[in-house]
């Protein structure tokens, strides 16, 4: 029998093959054994690199803002985290729904060089919000029970001092590339606050430890009540600060405060009641 | 003397929007009521256009405390702009203070118009809270010291 993996790539080729699609976005092999990048075929024979396997963790939702404006439609295999991502871009018109086609790609968990990776650890759940077709199976629609608050609650139970050294030390390796907010499928707006050179957060270098604080504040409170929890901006710093414990506050507390949220629902932040408690 | 010299006066930096607060601030001053003369007033046309970086600027810069004053809820001069800033802030605060930032040095106060002597009370009772916190370190900048 085939696995989850072979199906989700016959049938990718299928699709192509029949006409059905343009082009397909999926992963190729990177340069180390664990490493699988974000790739876009458009030929039969490049079709040949396509590869789902355990190593697939980037999510690949964002892509499809600039691939939905391509002629023609384009095949994106997503997991079921990167389609709850690209509810969110659908919700906020930032990708032509017509123009993609959703092969739901089945997931039993994905790793990186140190194993499974963290996101994959408190998984949020394996249904698919949008998508045109889904391959898997009974063991790809297994949870995990990691619990996803378990940093969090570690962090609110330090000492105010110890937080912000903590965060202080985690923040001053930031190297200022904009890896965390470029992969982010939240973070789409054309010009963003930061490309703005009087932002203050524009040098690689930080000339001041304020504007790591300033840039991570801005960072994670301008996803506030949009993140996904896809845990991309953690995977993708280059520096392998926790990022996602930011968002996940965030998280943690519109839930407890506000009732919470999903993916492409409706923000608890632009809502309100008269009886929300003070500030 | 010396002492006196030496006293640490916190800077204030307090949002107040055109159609409550900031009448509200007026009229305690036109009331003579006092409060330190360290509170700077930026005047904003509703609580909830304060964008979080404005606080972080604040900060930036030297203010030691960072206040919003709007409309009481129900009151705003939008209808609605003081609930979303209400749920803006509440999200921004935990989460300044969970990396580490006084609790105490920022606060949303709902002042009316009407209410001269409660902008004075407010403001007297923040900088002395901020004063017993000290001066800003965690989020000030060496560059902009005077
Ligand atoms: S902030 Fe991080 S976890 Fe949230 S949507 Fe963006 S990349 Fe994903
Ligand atoms: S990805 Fe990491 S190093 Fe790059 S800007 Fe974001 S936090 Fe800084």
């Amino acid at each position: 029998m085939q696995t989850v993996a072979e199906r989700v790539i016959a049938r990718a080729k299928e699709l192509f093959f029949s006409g059905e699609v343009r082009r397909v976005l999926g992963w190729e092999r990177g340069e180390f054994q664990h490493e699988r990048i974000p790739a876009l075929y458009e030929t039969a024979e490049q079709l040949e690199k396509l590869v789902y396997d355990e190593y697939c963790g980037p999510n690949l939702s964002k892509e499809l803002i600039a691939l939905s404006k391509l002629e023609g439609r384009t095949l994106a295999i997503l997991k079921p985290c990167d389609a709850r991502s690209l509810n969110l871009l659908l919700r906020e018109y930032r990708v032509d729904r017509e123009k993609v086609y959703i092969l739901g790609a089945g997931c039993t968990g994905m790793r990186g060089r140190d194993g499974l990776l963290l996101k994959c650890e408190t998984c949020r759940g394996k249904d698919f919000p949008v998508f045109d077709e889904a391959i898997d199976d009974e063991e790809c629609r297994k949870v995990p029970d990691g619990d996803r608050f378990a940093d969090v609650c570690r962090i609110e139970q330090m000492s105010g001092d110890e937080r912000f050294l903590f965060f202080r030390s985690e923040l001053s390796k930031c190297i200022r590339c904009n890896a965390c907010r470029n992969i982010c499928p939240a973070c789409s707006c054309n010009q963003c606050v930061f490309d703005n050179p009087d932002s203050g957060v524009s040098s690689k270098a930080s000339a001041d430890p304020f504007e790591d604080s300033q840039f991570h504040i801005v960072r994670a409170f301008h996803v506030a009540g949009r993140c996904t929890d896809c845990g991309e901006c953690s995977r993708a710093c280059p520096q392998g600060i926790p990022l996602h414990l930011l968002n996940r506050k965030i998280i943690k507390d519109i839930g407890e405060l506000y009732g919470g949220y999903e993916a492409g629902g409706r923000s608890p932040l632009i809502d309100y009641r008269a009886s929300d408690g003070e500030a | 003397m010396q002492g006196e010299v030496n006293e640490f006066k916190p800077l204030i930096v307090a949002f107040c929007c055109n159609w409550c607060s900031y009448a509200g601030a007026d009229l305690a001053g036109s009331s003579r009521l006092s409060y330190p003369a360290d509170v700077k007033i930026i005047r904003v046309p509703c609580s909830c256009r304060v964008n979080p970086l404005f606080i972080l600027r604040a900060f930036q810069r030297g203010a030691d405390g960072v206040i919003i004053c709007g409309c009481h809820p129900g009151d705003c001069h939008y209808t609605t702009g003081n609930y979303y800033a209400r749920r803006r802030m509440t999200v921004l605060f935990r989460l300044l203070e969970f990396m580490g930032i006084d609790r105490q040095r920022v606060r949303v106060e709902w002042v009316s118009a009407a209410e001269g002597a409660k902008f004075a009370l407010v403001m007297n009772e923040f900088a002395g809270a901020v004063k017993a916190l000290g001066e800003n370190v965690k989020l000030g900048d060496l560059r902009c010291k005077p």
